[in-house]
């Protein structure tokens, strides 16, 4: 047995719920550290920046997937769906701190969308995550059929192009962490292009 | 040595000015030298030797030189003075400064009439402040005030907070405090007073003109290309505090003569 086919074994032996649970746990435990004086003197940005950060790396494991499985055999597949879903719910997080706590008024956050573009980006983002939730169930991909339901996650790439983007443009300066996500996305998004592909496989 | 709570606003807006910890003050700071991190200057700015330590001022003025910083202070009367700090992420403090009036400073070097802006100068020592090691500004750090700015008596330079020496991440040995600016106007660590007839290059104002004036009056009616101005987190409040309104001027209306017949809103 090769190195990746026991590492795959370990993997398929992890259930999905502990993913799930255990993912779902990191916000809270973001939050007690927030509430309790541990994230700082001004916890409101610390938790946004905390979440924010969390849902970028889980969505690069995501994008990671299927190139990993290509160039090295060990296969995260079967946990695909939970790590999606989680970064979603970790959105989720990221924007509930940013309205209810740090801009804390739905008109001011509107306004906010629409004249800043940092935020916009950010926001449309979520937006298209919305679908890609929604159909994380084996109901909807029954309904849509492979097919039509991978054309619909292929919207996972731009997510993550939103995000980064997001990410770098909330920064002050041009800062090294963002970039290299932003680099880190736009490599592995760029994995999917059929030339590149057809490269590889020649 | 008096104390000045904030000045007269602060009684116009019916605001207790309760000082901000030690700990928060000390904790939670933008100095780009020491990284672009909240906690980076508090982590790192023990690198920094601050002795000695001497104050090149020069340009339009009588009798240039470099002053020692343990002489500039021991001639100058020390005073407290409780100040609101606003910055322009729109997160704000209260901080209880000791220090002495800029234009005190000024005048052992004897401007000349025609001194028209001042520019200062933080110290360029990327060995000790790692931040520089980067260039995401231009460094080093340039700020300037124009001249009736400079000689307000709401000026001034501080050497500490809460009767201790200015900590390093602060500003040590000695920074600018202009409190109705955005804080990065307050320029740290002062190596280099420079009196001169033309606006400094300031360099936030080099980095994105768009968002950082040069004058960055705190201004509720401004709104930031990143930042809603209206309102503002005082920090120390925990993860449900409130926001609350920012003040004109941060709440120090008497600099207002200083700006008549100026349209802050294109000199932002």
């Amino acid at each position: 047995m090769t190195a990746a086919q026991r590492v795959n074994v370990w993997v398929r032996k992890v259930p999905s719920w502990a993913v799930y649970i255990l993912g779902a746990m990191i916000p809270v435990w973001y939050f007690w550290l927030a509430v309790s004086g541990q994230m700082g003197v001004e916890p409101i940005n610390a938790l946004e920046r905390a979440l924010g950060l969390l849902a970028m790396q889980t969505l690069v494991v995501v994008l990671a997937v299927t190139p990993l499985r290509r160039w090295t055999g060990i296969s995260l597949v079967s946990h695909r769906r939970a790590l999606g879903l989680l970064a979603f719910f970790y959105v989720c997080c990221h924007l509930a701190v940013w309205l209810l706590l740090d801009v804390q008024d739905p008109g001011r956050a509107w306004a906010d969308i629409v004249k800043r573009p940092y935020i916009t980006i950010g926001m449309a983002g979520f937006v298209l995550l919305l679908p890609l939730a929604a159909t994380s169930n084996d109901r909807a991909l029954r309904k849509l059929g492979p097919v039509r339901w991978r054309r619909v996650h292929t919207l996972t790439y731009v997510i993550c192009v939103l995000g980064a983007v997001h990410y770098v443009m909330v920064q002050k300066v041009w800062e090294i962490e963002p970039l290299v996500y932003l680099a880190l996305v736009l490599a592995l998004v760029a994995t999917r292009l059929p030339r590149l592909r057809r490269r590889a496989a020649a | 040595a008096m104390s000045l709570i904030g000045g007269a606003a602060a009684a116009a807006t019916d605001e207790t000015l309760e000082p901000n910890t030690f700990e928060e003050i000390t904790s939670y700071n933008n100095f780009y030298e020491f990284g672009t991190g909240k906690t980076d200057p508090a982590d790192h700015a023990h690198q920094l030797t601050i002795a000695p330590w001497s104050i090149r001022i020069d340009g339009l003025v009588d009798t240039p030189g470099d002053y020692a910083a343990d002489d500039i202070i021991a001639q100058m009367d020390i005073e407290e003075r409780i100040y609101r700090l606003r910055c322009v992420e729109a997160w704000s403090m209260v901080i209880p400064w000791q220090g002495f009036e800029l234009a005190d400073l000024l005048a052992l070097a004897g401007p000349k009439p025609e001194a028209r802006f001042v520019e200062f100068q933080t110290l360029l020592r990327p060995e000790e402040m790692p931040g520089q090691k980067f260039p995401i500004l231009d460094w080093p750090y340039i700020e300037g005030l124009r001249i009736d700015e400079a000689m307000h008596p709401l000026t001034i330079m501080a050497t500490g907070i809460y009767d201790e020496p200015m900590p390093k991440q602060n500003g040590a040995p000695m920074r600018l405090v202009v409190p109705w600016k955005y804080g990065f106007k307050s320029i740290k660590s002062i190596v280099r007073i420079t009196l001169t007839d033309t606006q400094p290059r300031t360099t936030w104002n080099k980095a994105a003109a768009a968002e950082y004036g040069f004058y960055a009056n705190v201004n509720p009616n401004v709104s930031h290309p990143r930042w809603r101005q209206d309102t503002e987190r005082r920090v120390g409040g925990g993860l449900f505090s409130s926001r609350i309104d920012t003040l004109m001027f941060n709440g120090y209306d008497e600099v207002a003569g200083l700006y008549d017949g100026m349209d802050l809103e294109q000199n932002f």
